[in-house]
């Protein structure tokens, strides 16, 4: 492709990009500005510039919690990390189970069950919510950090995408493990999963988002303040009813709730690029 | 060190047999090659042996003990594969340790070892390296590290070296006989290339179609091959095969254009009369000097390789190809009369396609 060198055309490719980014960053912008007024300073007229109460508001949100809530945001910074952590780990262990079951194993009805795994990709979380609010339920999984995670954790995603990935990883290399004389699960630590780190790294980041962002489940499952994640919270602030919603701390808890993934893609960004893109092994 | 002994052994995939009943017995510290085209059934003969596929049916014993239904870990064997198979985020070193870890070996007789067989392949200095910052020889060399260090009592090679080019593949056959002289550790080489079998092998075993058709040392099978297959195989350009049938007094050949061609001693005049195939190779035919006696060949083309000189054409119908020594100037369309040594005529039923002894 040719590299055009004409200053015009600079100008207006930058212009365009600085309005797209600056479409897409101004909500986060206004609600960064907010976060840093009185409620009395948003409700009049909204300021376009950051105030001053910014330390005040995100240690009241953090601490004492907003009204009529009952947990604090730091409660529930930490519940949602415990559950986004928990889905993560849980699901990327499980899968890269599954997969090594799949791939390396040749078991009786084999192919049905990755079929089984393969066809649930197609079933979102939404439309088995019923039968698995019930199972939550009766093994007494409600209001509990195990209820918040273990029904997430199954994924037919993941479990797909390392068994492609096992697939990749040449059989002589397993042979050779077996001359060498070591057994299944030694292959399994030994050799496939630090040669899987990269795909982890890549999927750690997804899933980590994915089950930071869970809304519907916990919505369901939790009723004890305790266990409200964050997302949660932030709903529940502003159902006032009658009142008027504190959006200062509405708005600084919206900032923290961004932060954590942000930081996951931030520190792990290399990793991740390097889990999409690598093919060498 | 060991001898490996093969037993009728056979291996079927669902259906279809593969190895059709082979037996070999490989002494102690010998080097044996399995030679064959691509589908023959060699890979698959050897990882019966590394014990990577069940056999179906016969016995494989090494060291006088039956191993059919032993892991290949407990079969004290060692084996380097095609692409080498290194455990890729694994260094040198412990991609050469890592078997001795697993078996418990202690820490520093595995250093001991790992960096004596170092020593020996030249890999002193890459020990901290990865496979992928190596060259396709220095990887090969691991490879043979990894099973050097085990001190098995079999080594198992397939077809280690085509993935090197040319040059290197002729380096790393010379050093994997030089190895095998040093330790005499019992070896089973599995290649497609004769070159490689020639050189190598003190012995080889020629596959064809899961079955053995000739097991000798490379002499033998290159100046006695046991049928038309092993002929046709082993030889390069490959042996001339001309219908013939053998005279009334059973002492010469007659050749569809007429000429005769004698045979050496005696003859064989319990053919008298019987239609044979005579093969020859391009090496041994040569301008005929006048006698009376001889192959008609029609000249279509010649090959000028500087050393020799490669003539293609036909006798009658059939093609016949002669290298001559040296360079040769011969006209295309060109006839000329070739004579073979009687002694270096190799003679064939065409019913069984078995070798005729003279």
């Amino acid at each position: 492709m040719m590299v055009e060198h004409r200053p015009a055309l600079t100008v207006i490719t930058h212009a365009a990009l600085i309005l797209g980014a600056a479409v897409l960053a101004f909500p986060i912008y206004v609600t960064f500005v907010a976060s840093t007024h009185t409620l009395e300073a948003i409700t009049k007229s909204f300021p376009l510039l950051p105030g001053g109460h910014l330390i005040e508001n995100y240690l009241r949100a953090l601490t004492v919690g907003p009204r009529d809530v009952g947990a604090t945001v730091g409660t529930m910074m930490l519940n949602s990390l415990i559950m986004a952590l928990g889905i993560t780990c849980g699901k990327i262990f499980i899968s890269l189970l599954a997969a090594f079951a799949i791939v390396y194993f040749r078991f009786r009805l084999r192919m049905v069950f990755f079929w089984m795994i393969f066809i649930t990709l197609m079933l979102p979380v939404e439309v088995r919510i019923l039968p698995t609010y019930k199972v939550a339920a009766d093994l007494k999984l409600l209001d509990s950090y195990g209820g918040l995670i273990f029904p997430l954790i199954a994924s037919a995603t993941a479990t797909f995408l390392f068994r492609q990935f096992f697939m990749t990883v040449p059989d002589e290399l397993c042979e050779a493990h077996r001359i060498d004389g070591g057994g299944p699960m030694r292959f399994f630590f030994d050799i496939l999963l630090p040669m899987s780190r990269t795909s982890i790294a890549a999927l750690f980041v997804i899933l980590f988002i994915y089950g930071w962002n869970q809304y519907l489940w916990p919505l369901l499952i939790t009723s004890d303040q305790k266990y409200y994640t964050l997302l949660i919270g932030i709903k529940r602030m502003l159902d006032v009813g009658e009142g008027q919603a504190e959006w200062q701390i509405i708005m600084a808890s919206t900032i923290l709730a961004m932060l954590p993934p942000v930081l996951v893609v931030i520190f792990m960004q290399k990793q991740f690029i390097r889990g999409m893109t690598e093919t060498e092994k | 060190m060991a001898d490996v002994s093969i037993r009728n052994v056979t291996k079927r995939f669902g259906k279809t047999e593969i190895i059709h009943g082979v037996s070999c017995d490989i002494r102690e510290g010998e080097f044996i090659v399995i030679l064959g085209p691509s589908g023959c059934g060699k890979s698959t003969l050897l990882r019966l042996i590394a014990g990577l596929e069940e056999i179906t049916s016969g016995e494989i014993a090494i060291d006088g003990r039956v191993v059919n239904r032993l892991e290949p870990a407990q079969r004290d064997i060692a084996m380097v594969f095609q692409n080498y198979a290194l455990y890729p985020h694994m260094t040198v070193y412990r991609n050469m340790a890592y078997g001795l870890k697993i078996r418990r070996m202690p820490a520093a007789e595995v250093d001991r070892r790992v960096r004596a067989a170092a020593g020996i392949l030249e890999l002193s200095e890459l020990l901290d390296r990865k496979p992928r910052q190596l060259s396709g020889g220095q990887r090969q060399r691991v490879a043979m590290g990894r099973c050097i260090v085990r001190e098995p009592k079999v080594f198992l090679f397939d077809e280690p070296l085509s993935n090197l080019d040319a040059k290197l593949r002729v380096q790393m056959r010379m050093e994997i006989r030089k190895l095998h002289e040093e330790l005499k550790i019992t070896s089973i080489f599995v290649t497609h290339d004769q070159v490689e079998a020639m050189t190598l092998g003190d012995r080889l075993v020629v596959m064809d179609n899961g079955a053995a058709a000739q097991i000798g040392t490379p002499l033998e099978v290159y100046e006695r091959p046991a049928n038309l297959f092993v002929a046709g195989f082993i030889g390069s350009p490959a042996m001339n095969f001309l219908q013939a049938e053998v005279a009334a007094d059973g002492r010469r050949l007659v050749l569809p254009d007429g000429l005769d061609v004698a045979l050496p001693g005696a003859g064989v005049p319990a053919r008298a009369g019987r239609r044979v195939i005579l093969g020859v190779r391009p090496e041994h035919l040569e301008p005929n000097g006048g006698r009376a006696d001889g192959i008609r060949l029609a000249v279509d083309h010649v090959e000028l390789l500087g050393a020799d000189t490669l003539v293609h054409g036909r006798c009658g119908s059939m093609a016949l190809t002669v290298r001559l020594a040296d360079v040769q100037r011969i006209d295309k369309h060109a006839v000329i009369v070739l004579h073979a040594p009687p002694e270096k005529l190799h003679l064939f039923d065409p019913e069984t396609k078995a070798r005729i002894e003279k």
